[in-house]
């Protein structure tokens, strides 16, 4: 069953705001991981991992090129879990 | 029937010396960055790494092995001789035979001790010491040698973004001997071939032969997976090693991963939940990374800096190319 997606936001908005510092009304649908909130490929992983334990979902790594934006993983995460 | 009366070994086996050699040259950051088209800056904020020591051209793998067990025997109080198994531990011996070790141990005096090279990449030395345990307290050996030792800027690629711009040179080596009490607790080991292609050899020996026009054979790795595999999922390895040896992250006086990234040393200190006043060992950002040689190198900084002594517990783990990874706590010597 799919997620909603705004609680898959907030819960993303809350590990990238853990991990980098960026506060969580910035974390937008729209925004881009490297250009918009300017987070490099190891952070994103980091992300990844804890969003993976947060969702109880798995996001394969070769799957983590393609979430540039933050509704990219939202959408992800929402129809894995 | 005649029963066959065989040596027992002791109970327990410990390290008796340390030593390290690095190589001579210290690379930064603004030497390597423009092949890459990178920048120190981009370099110390994905790494940590500040500078790389390498080894000048004339400076082999086996000489760097054999300055570092040259201290560790010295530091041990025994004699060459009296070394009856010498295990060098690298991936960059530039011969596919015979291994390094038998001349390593020939050059030190140590001749006719057993001596072989194992593979098993940065988990290299962690393998090493894991087999020196066994052959000590089965009383099949007195006293090991144990090396790690890499000479790996033979086998950079100056314009690979992925992993050659952290490579370093040098070698640790110790002396694992008879103790008198518990001082090297049981290796949790493991590996997983399922991911080889995570960090590999370009190209084969073999492949190079078959076409001549391919590039000599330097190393790749896909960074952000390897980032995720040992910042997250080796937890649980180091503390099966601390409970394996009776003790709580709470006993452990000093951290002393592989130096592959100091961002990767500092996730990993979060995953395994180790005290804030524990020594880490972070050599890397001086020494880059040295594969297999990276532990006893880190260790022996932690010395200098004062921030170890003889007697504290150390967690050690190793882990890289294979995939393959080893943990262990060591009383340090």
């Amino acid at each position: 069953m799919a997620l909603p997606q705004n609680e898959v936001l907030a819960h993303l908005a809350e590990i990238v705001s853990e991990e980098t510092g960026i506060d969580q009304a910035d974390i937008q649908l729209d925004k881009s991981f490297t250009d918009d909130l300017d987070i490099d490929s190891l952070s994103m992983m980091t992300i990844v991992t804890l969003a993976e334990e947060k969702f109880d979902v798995r996001i394969p790594d070769e799957e983590v090129k393609n979430l540039v934006t933050v509704g990219d993983a939202v959408t992800f995460i929402a129809n894995q879990g | 029937m005649t029963q066959m009366t065989i040596r027992r070994g002791p109970e327990f086996s410990r390290v008796l010396g340390l030593g390290a050699a690095r190589g001579e040259n210290l690379v930064t950051n603004d030497d390597i960055a423009g092949p890459i088209d990178s920048s120190d800056e981009w370099i110390r904020q994905r790494t940590g790494i500040v500078t790389r020591v390498r080894a000048g051209a004339d400076v082999s793998v086996l000489d760097l092995a054999e300055q570092a067990s040259r201290n560790a025997i010295a530091q041990a109080g025994i004699e060459p001789g009296e070394i009856d198994a010498v295990i060098l531990s690298t991936i960059s011996f530039p011969h596919m035979t015979p291994g390094g070790a038998p001349t390593l141990a020939d050059r030190l005096g140590a001749s006719p001790a057993a001596a072989w090279d194992i593979s098993a990449a940065c988990a290299g030395y962690c393998y090493g010491i894991g087999q020196a345990d066994a052959l000590v307290r089965s009383g099949q050996s007195r006293n090991v040698l144990v090396i790690g030792a890499e000479k790996m800027s033979d086998f950079v690629d100056p314009t690979d973004r992925s992993i050659s711009f952290l490579l370093g040179d040098g070698a640790g080596a110790v002396v694992i001997g008879a103790s008198d009490h518990a001082a090297i607790g049981p290796t949790i080991w493991g590996s997983d071939g399922s991911r080889a292609e995570l960090i590999r050899q370009t190209n084969s020996w073999l492949e190079l032969r078959e076409d001549p026009t391919l590039p000599f054979p330097t190393l790749r790795q896909e960074g952000q997976s390897v980032f995720k595999w040992a910042s997250f999922q080796l937890a649980p390895i180091a503390l099966a090693a601390i409970e394996a040896a009776g003790l709580t992250p709470a006993d452990i006086s000093a951290f002393i991963p592989h130096q592959a990234n100091m961002r990767i040393i500092d996730q990993m200190i979060k995953q395994i939940g180790l005290p804030d006043d524990i020594a880490v060992a972070r050599d890397i950002a001086d020494s880059g990374n040295t594969s297999a040689a990276s532990i006893p190198l880190a260790t022996e900084r932690l010395y200098r800096d004062n921030a170890v002594k003889s007697g504290d517990l150390a967690l050690q783990i190793g882990f890289g190319a294979g995939l393959v990874y080893a943990a262990q706590v060591v009383e340090l010597p």
